[in-house]
C-alpha cells in the first residue's frame, strides 16, 4: 500500500518539476529576438494578417497570460504548428520518437550484457590483467563521446572492414513493415517478417553501440565497484565461514545487491541516451526525435523546441519512477522502510 | 581557541612566531605528502602531464602552431585534403588548411571555454549547495533545491542547446549556454555533503561560540566540501569541452573561420573514409584532452580518499 503512495508522490513530485520545466523553457522561448507571429506567416504576409496573429497566439498580453494559455494548449497535446514540417508538432513527435525509442532500447540492452557482464568479469577475477584490460576499456570508453564513438565505427566496421550498414533503419531494397509500435525490429516480428527484421537489426547496431558505449563502461566500473564493496561485506565472510561455495556467492548473494547503483545509473543513462543522441542520429542518418529537435533549433521552431525538451523531461521523469520502483524490488530494505511509511 | 592553551602546564612557553612556524612546516609536509601520494599512481601523473601539455599548447598556441595563420581565413586550395607528410604533420584539410595548427588553435578555445564556464559555474553552485544544506529542512532548502531538480530534470545539453539556438551563434554565448544549465550540478553535490557536515560537532561547537553563519559556511563546512569539488572540477573541463564540441559540431558554437575541435569534425566527417584525417585528429585530440583531465580528476580524488583510509 505504502509503496504505492510512495510512486505518488513520485508522480506527483515529478509533475511539478515538468512544470517547472515548461516554466524555463517558455522564459528561454521568450528571450528568443523576433516577432513569433511574423517568423510564422513569413516575411511577405501582409501586416494585417501577422497583427491578426498576434491576436490568436495571445502576444498582446502580459507574458503570465502567454503562458497560460500555452500551458493550456499543451496539457491538450497541441504544441501548435512546425515551423519546419508545417504540421502539428505532435504529429512530428509521434512520427519520429519511436525511432529514438528503438535506439535507446537496444542501447540498454546492450548497456545491460555488456555493462553488468564486464563489470562481474573484472570484479571475480579482480586485480588480474583481465581486470586491469576491463578498466582500461571503461576507461576508453568513458572519456570518449558518443559521437566520436560514430565515426570510429563507421570508418572500421562501415567503410574498412564493411560489416554493417551504415545509413538508415533498413536497406533500400527492404520494405518497412507496417507500422504497429513505430519499432521497426518489433514491428517486423510481430508480423513473422524475419528477414527485415534481421536486416533492422544489423542496422541498429552500430549507432546503439555508439551511443552505449559511454554507459556500458559506466555500468562496469560501478558494478566492478560495488560488487568489490560487498565483498568486502560480513555477510559474505560469513557465507563463506558457512562454506558457501565461491561461485554461489558470486551469483545469488553478491550480484543482486550489487546491481543496484548500476540499475540506477543506467535507467537515467537510457533517458539521456534519447535526448542526447542528436549527432549519432544525424551521422547514421537515423529519423530519431533528437535529430528533430536539433533541426528545429538550428530553425529557431520555437513549437517543436519545446515540445521537445518537454517530452525528453517526461521520459526522465518516467525513467526515474521506473528505477524506482526496480531498485524497490531488489532491495528489501527500501521496500521494507517503504511499507512501514517513513 | 583558548581551550587547549590553558591545558599546557603552566611553564611552557610557546610564542606566536614558533606556532605560525610550526604551521607553516606542516603545511609544506601536507604538500609534499599529496603529492607522494598523487604521484604514486604513474597514471595519475600522466594525466596530470597531459593536461600541462595541453595548458602550454593553448596558452602558446601562435607559437607552437607550425602555420598560426591557418587558424584564420586562409585558403590554399592547391594543398587541399593532403594526407599527413613532413610538411603538414597531420594532413590538410578541405580547404588546404594544416590540422595540426588547427587542432592547437582549437584546443584554445575549448580550454577558454571550460575556464570561463567553471568559473562562471562554480561560485554560485556552490554557495547555493552551502545554503540549502546549512538550511537543511527549512523552506530556503525547499526553494533552492527545487530549483535545481527543475534544471536537473533533462540532460544539461539539452537546455543549453536550445539557449544557444536562439542566442547569436558564437563562442561567448555559447558558454553562457553551458553555465546557465551547469551550476545545479555544483549545488547538488554541495548540497549532499553540507547536510552532513552541519551536523558535526565542529559545526556546533561554532554555532554554539556564536559565530557568524558566514563564518561557519566559509571556514568551517566549506573547506570540507573542496576535495569532491575539485575532483568534479577536473572532470567537469572534460564535459564541457566535450559539450562544447557537440555545440560547434552542430554549428551553435565557435564560427568559421575560428577553428574549433567541433567544427572540424563535423567538417571531416563529410570527407569519410577517403580523407579520414580531417575528422579522425580532431576527434582524437578531444579524446586524448578529455581523458587527461579524467585521470587527473582521479588522481586528485584518491589523493584525498587515501588520507581518510
Amino acid at each position: 500500500m505504502s509503496m504505492i503512495r510512495f510512486l505518488l508522490q513520485r508522480a506527483l513530485y515529478s509533475i511539478f518539476v515538468l512544470l517547472g520545466l515548461s516554466v524555463v523553457i517558455f522564459v528561454i522561448a521568450r528571450i528568443m529576438p523576433g516577432d513569433p507571429a511574423r517568423m510564422a506567416v513569413g516575411a511577405r504576409a501582409p501586416q494585417w494578417v501577422v497583427d491578426r496573429l498576434r491576436e490568436q497566439m495571445h502576444l498582446n498580453d502580459p507574458v503570465a497570460v502567454q503562458y497560460y494559455f500555452w500551458l493550456k494548449d499543451a496539457m491538450k497535446g497541441d504544441f501548435g504548428l512546425s515551423l519546419i514540417t508545417q504540421r502539428p508538432v505532435t504529429n512530428d513527435i509521434r512520427e519520429f520518437l519511436p525511432a529514438s525509442l528503438e535506439l535507446a532500447l537496444y542501447a540498454a540492452i546492450l548497456e545491460a550484457v555488456f555493462g553488468i557482464g564486464l563489470g562481474i568479469v573484472s570484479a571475480r577475477y579482480k586485480d588480474t590483467w583481465i581486470d586491469n584490460l576491463g578498466r582500461l576499456i571503461s576507461y576508453a570508453g568513458i572519456v570518449t563521446p558518443s559521437y566520436i564513438f560514430a565515426i570510429f565505427f563507421i570508418l572500421l566496421f562501415g567503410f574498412a572492414l564493411k560489416w554493417f550498414p551504415i545509413i538508415g533503419r533498413v536497406s533500400e531494397d527492404v520494405a518497412m513493415p507496417k507500422t504497429i509500435t513505430g519499432l521497426v525490429t518489433i514491428d517486423a516480428l510481430i508480423q513473422g517478417q524475419f528477414q527485415t527484421f534481421f536486416n533492422a537489426l544489423w542496422h541498429i547496431i552500430l549507432p546503439s553501440f555508439s551511443l552505449a558505449m559511454g554507459s556500458i563502461a559506466q555500468a562496469a566500473r560501478i558494478t566492478r565497484s560495488s560488487m568489490a564493496d560487498n565483498l568486502t561485506k560480513d555477510y559474505i565472510a560469513n557465507m563463506r565461514a558457512m562454506g558457501v561455495s565461491e561461485k554461489a556467492i558470486m551469483s545469488r548473494f553478491l550480484l543482486k545487491p550489487s546491481l543496484i547503483p548500476t540499475i540506477s545509473i543506467l535507467g537515467l543513462d537510457i533517458a539521456s541516451i534519447l535526448s542526447v543522441a542528436f549527432i549519432v542520429e544525424s551521422i547514421f542518418n537515423w529519423p530519431g526525435l533528437a535529430r528533430y529537435g536539433m533541426n528545429a533549433m538550428l530553425y529557431k521552431d520555437l513549437n517543436a523546441i519545446s515540445a521537445v525538451i518537454l517530452v525528453f523531461g517526461a521520459t526522465f521523469a518516467i525513467m526515474n519512477i521506473v528505477v524506482d520502483i526496480i531498485v524497490a524490488q531488489l532491495d528489501p530494505r527500501i521496500r521494507l522502510r517503504a511499507a512501514k511509511g517513513d | 581557541m583558548d581551550a587547549p592553551m590553558n591545558s599546557l602546564p603552566n611553564n611552557t612557553h610557546i610564542d606566536v612566531e614558533t606556532i605560525l612556524r610550526i604551521q607553516k612546516i606542516s603545511r609544506k609536509e601536507e604538500i609534499g605528502r599529496n603529492w607522494y601520494k598523487f604521484s604514486r599512481n604513474p597514471i595519475s601523473v600522466v594525466g596530470l602531464l597531459v593536461v600541462i601539455t595541453v595548458i602550454l599548447l593553448a596558452t602558446f598556441a601562435p607559437y607552437v602552431a607550425p602555420y598560426p595563420t591557418h587558424a584564420g581565413p586562409y585558403t590554399d586550395f592547391a594543398n587541399a585534403k593532403k594526407p599527413p607528410n613532413w610538411t603538414y604533420l597531420l594532413g590538410t584539410d578541405q580547404i588546404g588548411r594544416d590540422i595540426l595548427s588547427r587542432i592547437i588553435f582549437g584546443m584554445r578555445s575549448s580550454l577558454l571555454m571550460a575556464v570561463v564556464v567553471l568559473s562562471l559555474v562554480v561560485p554560485p553552485g556552490v554557495l547555493l549547495g552551502l545554503i540549502a544544506g546549512y538550511y537543511h529542512g527549512t523552506w530556503i532548502d525547499t526553494v533552492i533545491m527545487r530549483l535545481t531538480d527543475i534544471f536537473l530534470a533533462v540532460p544539461p545539453l539539452i537546455l543549453a542547446l536550445a539557449v544557444a539556438s536562439v542566442l547569436k551563434p558564437n563562442l561567448w554565448n555559447s558558454m553562457m549556454a553551458i553555465s546557465l544549465m551547469w551550476w545545479p550540478w555544483y549545488t547538488r553535490l554541495v548540497y549532499g555533503l553540507a547536510t552532513t557536515l552541519r551536523n558535526e560537532y565542529f559545526v556546533t561547537a561554532a554555532e554554539v561560540t556564536g559565530a557568524s553563519t558566514a563564518h561557519i559556511l566559509f571556514r568551517e563546512i566549506f573547506p570540507n566540501t573542496v576535495s569532491p569539488i575539485l575532483t568534479k572540477m577536473s572532470i567537469d573541463v572534460a564535459w564541457v569541452i566535450i559539450i562544447g564540441s557537440m555545440l560547434s559540431f552542430v554549428g551553435l558554437g565557435v564560427q568559421p573561420p575560428e577553428p574549433s575541435l567541433g567544427t572540424m569534425i563535423a567538417d571531416g566527417a563529410k570527407y569519410l573514409p577517403d580523407q579520414w584525417w580531417i575528422a579522425v585528429f580532431p576527434a582524437l585530440a578531444i579524446v586524448v584532452i578529455v581523458l587527461g583531465f579524467n585521470l587527473l580528476g582521479d588522481g586528485i580524488s584518491d589523493m584525498f580518499a587515501s588520507e581518510d583510509a
